[in-house]
């Protein structure tokens, strides 16, 4: 959910001026915020799989350390979506496991 | 190969103000950071900063940042953004990445001022969607303005822990408790009464038995602990939460220093192995200095005077100072620390500090 009113930061005041897609889902987002800030607004939480017992994972300190939240991003793998702004028309993927290069259709 | 005078690692309040004093000396300053906005930490923080009036208390923690950015601006400091360093090498070889490509900047002197990272905590559930960092969420809420969730348990009572509850609710979540394991609240009483009055219960003596759900968080289960530590049966609470945020303590950032070789010392009340520094800020490798949260975990205030330390210091060894003029401007920010380490929360920081520079001494 955004905080589009607040007492000290005041209202948002920011368009929403960019379409990425998740999981082949339109989802509205602002260019150059974090990707995760995009899916989290949405109500997204899990970001990818692990590995081997293909456990859910999201964003863990949303600064670029922890790595717990990267996913498939215009078909690069292991993007920390945390500290990746997002950019008009991205095409983003859950990533299952260490994930795969290309853009899955 | 680019070349600089000081390299500053980490625009934080640390770095930042070591850049400006440095700067201010005539040195050049070149600042790397890996984020694309400067400020470290300060930027997530609305609230008004405690302390005292010259440690700029009572102003809120980003306007901190953005006073201390154009005075770095006017003073023709470099700051480079998205610059992730990897790597400090021979001679003060400094290698980073921007863009996805490889850069290098040789310095004659290097500050590493890179701050601290958040504290896991490991139960059952811990790494399910819906349990963060504390920070993690307060990056959330007050930099990218999206609440991560409504309904959230808070871990730890520490400052850090009362804040971004605070925090929280003001953004337009329900903070439904604060839990702690300790017998009683870590941080300041103004910080608790604050929740308190909004409703939040503080449940001390208490942890995390579960966190539920399969996909993400669907609940939290707590129990009381007793004097030993030890879960209670029988006093289990149900909370029906999707998020949980833990702010169980930071730890130093130092991967870089140990790389460059630095000596350590263990001081757990700083945050557990802390590279060692003399009253100049230079570690154990020479030309190579250390300022904020890196040197042990204290807060906003006490980062920037490390830093201006580190700014003279450099600035001195480079030439830019006599001896006199940057021993009075020293002995001036030495005072402004020790003020800052009093008080029943500043004290144990002011012996585990002394313990650092003994062991600086003890090395000599
Ligand atoms: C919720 C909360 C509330 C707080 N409230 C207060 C308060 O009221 N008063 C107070 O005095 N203090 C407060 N603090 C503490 C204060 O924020 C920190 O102590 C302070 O920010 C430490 O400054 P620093 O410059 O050492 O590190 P940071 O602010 O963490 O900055 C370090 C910077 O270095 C960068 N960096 C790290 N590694 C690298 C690398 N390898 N390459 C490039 N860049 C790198 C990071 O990205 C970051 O920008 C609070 C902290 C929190 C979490
Ligand atoms: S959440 Fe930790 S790297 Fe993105």
């Amino acid at each position: 959910m955004r905080v589009l009113n607040h007492p000290i930061l005041g209202d948002e005041t920011r368009q929403f001026n960019a379409t990425i897609i998740v999981d082949g889902k339109q989802i509205q987002a602002i260019e150059g915020e974090p990707i995760a800030a995009a899916l989290l607004s949405a109500g997204i939480k899990k970001f990818r799989e692990t590995q081997k017992n293909h456990k859910p994972r999201g964003i863990f300190c949303a600064i670029g350390r922890c790595t717990d939240c990267v996913m498939t991003v215009d078909g690069v793998p292991n993007v920390r979506t945390c500290i990746t702004p997002v950019r008009d028309g991205m095409i983003i993927s859950t990533q299952k496991g260490l994930g795969k290069w290309g853009i899955e259709r | 190969m680019k070349t600089t005078d000081i390299a500053v690692i980490g625009a934080g309040p640390a770095g930042l103000s070591c850049a400006v004093e440095a700067a201010r000396a005539g040195a050049q300053v070149t600042v790397l950071d890996e984020n694309l906005k400067p400020g470290g930490q300060l930027f997530k923080q609305i609230h008004k900063f405690f302390g005292s009036r010259e440690h700029k208390a009572g102003i809120r923690g980003f306007r901190i940042g953005q006073q201390l950015l154009e005075e770095t601006e006017k003073l023709g400091v470099e700051v480079l953004l998205d610059a992730a360093v990897y790597g400090i090498y021979e001679d003060r070889l400094i290698a980073y990445i921007t863009d996805g490509k490889d850069h290098t900047i040789k310095a004659k002197k290097i500050v590493m001022a890179t701050g601290a990272s958040e504290n896991a905590l490991a139960f059952p559930g811990c790494t399910l969607p819906g349990v963060m960092g504390a920070g993690a969420a307060q990056t959330m809420i007050n930099v990218n303005r999206v609440l991560p969730g409504q309904k959230i348990i808070m871990v730890g009572s520490g400052n850090v822990g009362l804040i971004v509850s605070y925090q929280l609710m003001q953004a337009g979540a329900d903070v439904l408790a604060l839990i702690e394991a300790a017998p009683k609240i870590g941080g300041y009483g103004v910080h608790a009464a604050k929740i308190r009055r909004a409703g939040v219960q503080i449940y001390t003596s208490t942890t995390i038995k579960e966190v539920l759900g399969e996909e993400k968080v669907e609940g939290v289960i707590a129990v009381n602990l007793d004097e030993k530590w030890q879960q209670v049966t029988g006093t289990e609470k149900h909370f029906n939460a999707d998020t949980v945020c833990l702010a169980v303590g930071l730890s130093p950032l130092t991967e870089l220093a140990w790389m460059a070789g630095c000596e350590f010392t263990f001081i757990p009340s700083l945050g557990g192995h802390v590279p060692i520094h003399d009253r100049n800020m230079e570690t154990t490798l020479k030309g190579i200095y250390i300022a904020g949260d890196i040197t042990g975990v204290e807060e906003a205030s006490s980062a920037m005077e490390e830093g201006r330390l580190a700014g003279v210091a450099c600035a001195e060894s480079l030439e830019y100072y006599d001896e006199n003029k940057a021993l009075e401007l020293k002995n001036q920010i030495w005072d402004r620390l020790d003020a800052l380490r009093t008080g029943p929360f500043g004290e144990g920081r002011f012996t585990a500090k002394l313990k650092q520079l003994d062991a600086r001494r003890q090395l000599a």
